[in-house]
């Protein structure tokens, strides 16, 4: 009876879980599906015949594609200014004991539990009426950073936190200056969650629309223009374009996932070779 | 000759509250200077006390031996990010509070003069308080509906999934590859009055029922208060479901199963133990979710209607429409306020020391 129950109890939960994934995965079928549309008029919002064209033509939006080339320049230079700036914080955090450190773990938390709709209009107060700097390129990079900044230093504090530091030690013992200890020792063990850390980064980059829809001036991210444009129209590039993104997004996480399980296979492999080796 | 030597390494050896007052001085200069807080002869002072800071640490560095430099290393590595965050975190919001407390000079000027301008206040509450309300209680029942979806999902993932683990968190976080807005108009089709959806509820004889709920209103399904949760339910998942999903996998089988051999059954030892052990995870869940949900405005544009406008519509249309920036700057430091009182009451009930 009792195990019945759980069987009943165990079906259920898996068919609640499957629900869940299919209404994740909703609207990105519908998305991949209107790739493939011919819309009839400026909105590609209704199904009428299946065409190849806009996968041909990719590109065909001019003012899309070169939105979506700015958010890319935007994301790469951000990323680049915003991890160094966050794993120096993260190094700084894990590395040492010092004064303050609690306080500035709280500080880093602050930007990320305020809503996004605050940091933009309060960025663009202090942007606005001043002579330095213009709304537009510049000022969304500086945005962007502003965000970036401590989900780079918590993503990578929380990657090297189980970092033996002793290996530095050694290293220093064995007569390497503390330069050569840091690029040959320290940062190739901390590079993978730097990387990481980049990663997310720069996809928080090119997806924002709230912050930089602020502090944008006159300036098109691929958002900005999809949402400028969604009013009048939506033409199925965009559907394309996002595909585009995903697929590509999926080729990095399945190369990533299917060499970290190598990865781990090998290590497996070479502690059953050492156990071997000892139990000799 | 002596005394300036013991000075010296008085100085060396307190090298790191040198290095974190310094830090602090270098951080309020940078305040005072982006909000313009100082002005006139005042600035060129704030600007030189600056480069002192900078200067002189590094002297501290370069002369106080390496005691001193190993103390003020970790300042070294945190000041860049800090001074970036002080200028472009600190300093917006001080700029806001003042703005939101100053009266325009005209309607279509950018100066403000600085008044204790309360009414700022008193007009965003009685003007938006609706929407106010609107965003709280659309973004407590979001987060309260992607915990009721998230959580058996991760629990699935990370008790059922076994060496499926990965591909299976994999497909949860691939719909998020795509742009925040292109999903949202996405579920704007689906939802549409002659979508898929709704010609489904129809067909299927769900309509009277869902209009009994609420939930679809005369026969539509997009532009109601449903739709609306429904976009900030999907579009925030994830932010529930990765960590649940953290706390959950750090979970030892075997305490599990000990409860089965000490005779207690399945959802006792599910009420007794996971439930306990994943709450850090629902809690870092529900922060990450209602914080951004509450200050949403695009599900509110994309899938509501006029009578479902949140206060990041408000303000977004106030600050961006009408350059109305002394009261959109109100709505936003009201926001920032409430919603930090929230988390500080929230953390105090609930809350768990590893949260960050």
């Amino acid at each position: 009876m009792m195990r019945k129950r759980t069987k009943f109890g165990r079906i259920a939960i898996n068919v609640v879980a499957g629900l869940g994934l299919l209404y994740l995965f909703a609207p990105i079928f519908f998305i991949i599906a209107f790739s493939f549309n011919k819309p009839n008029g400026n909105f590609n919002i209704a199904w009428q015949s299946f065409t190849f064209d806009n996968w041909l033509n990719p590109f065909a939006e001019k003012s899309l594609t070169s939105a979506l080339w700015k958010s890319l320049e935007i994301a790469a230079i951000s990323t680049l200014i915003s991890t160094v700036l966050g794993s120096l914080i993260a190094l700084a955090l894990s590395r040492y004991a010092f004064k303050g450190s609690s306080s500035i773990n709280l500080f880093l938390v602050l930007p990320l539990t305020t809503p996004e709709i605050v940091l933009g209009s309060s960025l663009a107060t202090l942007f606005l009426g001043q002579n330095f700097i213009d709304f537009g390129m510049t000022t969304i990079i500086i945005a962007h950073i502003m965000f970036q900044v401590s989900f780079v230093a918590l993503t990578v504090r929380a990657r090297i936190r189980g970092f033996d530091w002793t290996l530095e030690q050694a290293a220093q013992d064995l007569g390497a200056s503390p330069f050569r200890t840091f690029t040959k020792v320290t940062f190739p063990l901390i590079l993978p969650g730097i990387l990481a850390a980049g990663l997310l980064a720069f996809a928080l980059s090119i997806d924002d629309f709230i912050i930089t829809f602020f502090n944008s001036g006159s300036i098109q991210t691929f958002p900005l223009q999809i949402y400028g444009a969604s009013r009048v129209r939506i033409p199925p590039q965009i559907n394309v374009l996002a595909s585009m993104i995903l697929f590509l997004s999926v080729a990095i996480l399945m190369t990533s996932t299917i060499s970290g399980m190598r990865k781990s296979a090998e290590k497996q492999k070479n502690a059953r070779k050492f156990n071997v080796l000892h139990r000799k | 000759m002596t005394e300036t030597v013991v000075r010296h390494n008085r100085i060396a050896r307190n090298a790191d509250r040198v290095g974190l007052g310094a830090m602090i001085v270098a951080s309020v200069c940078l305040v005072a200077l982006g909000t313009r807080w100082v002005s006139g002869p005042m600035v060129s002072v704030i600007v030189l006390v600056l480069i002192l800071d900078l200067v002189g640490v590094l002297v501290l560095a370069a002369r106080g031996g390496p005691e001193a430099r190993r103390l003020l290393a970790p300042y070294g590595l945190l000041k860049p990010g800090m001074l970036w965050l002080a200028l472009f975190f600190l300093a917006p919001v001080w700029s806001l509070i003042r703005i939101s407390l100053s009266t325009k000079e005209s309607r279509f000027s950018v100066n403000y003069d600085f008044n204790w301008a309360f009414e700022n206040y008193s007009k965003a509450f009685s003007d938006f308080g609706a929407q106010f309300q609107r965003a709280f209680l659309y973004a407590a029942i979001a987060t309260v509906l992607t915990i009721a979806i998230g959580y058996p999902l991760a629990y699935v993932i990370a008790f059922r999934g076994g060496k499926y683990k990965n591909i299976l968190l994999g497909l949860v976080v691939i719909p998020f590859f795509t742009s925040y807005l292109i999903r949202t108009i996405a579920w704007s089709t689906i939802l549409a009055d002659r979508g898929i959806v709704v010609s489904a509820m129809n067909a299927v004889g769900l309509q009277t029922v869902l209009e009994w709920m609420h939930i679809m209103d005369n026969g539509k399904l997009l532009n109601t208060p449903a739709a609306v949760i429904g976009g900030l339910t999907y579009n925030f998942l994830p932010f529930m479901l990765l960590p649940i999903y953290v706390s959950l996998e750090k979970i030892d089988v075997n305490l599990v199963n000990a409860a089965g051999d000490l005779y207690s059954n399945a959802s006792r030892a599910f009420r007794k133990i996971v439930v306990p052990l994943s709450i850090p995870g629902v809690f870092a869940g529900t922060l990450l979710t209602f914080i951004p949900a509450a200050g949403d405005f695009v599900n509110a544009q994309f899938l509501g209607n006029p009578n479902t406008t949140m206060i990041g519509n408000s303000i977004q249309d106030q600050f961006l429409k009408q350059n109305n920036y002394p009261v959109a700057s109100a709505m936003s430091a009201v926001l920032m306020v409430s919603i930090a009182t929230l988390v500080l009451l929230y953390t105090r009930i609930f809350g768990t020391e590893d949260l960050a």
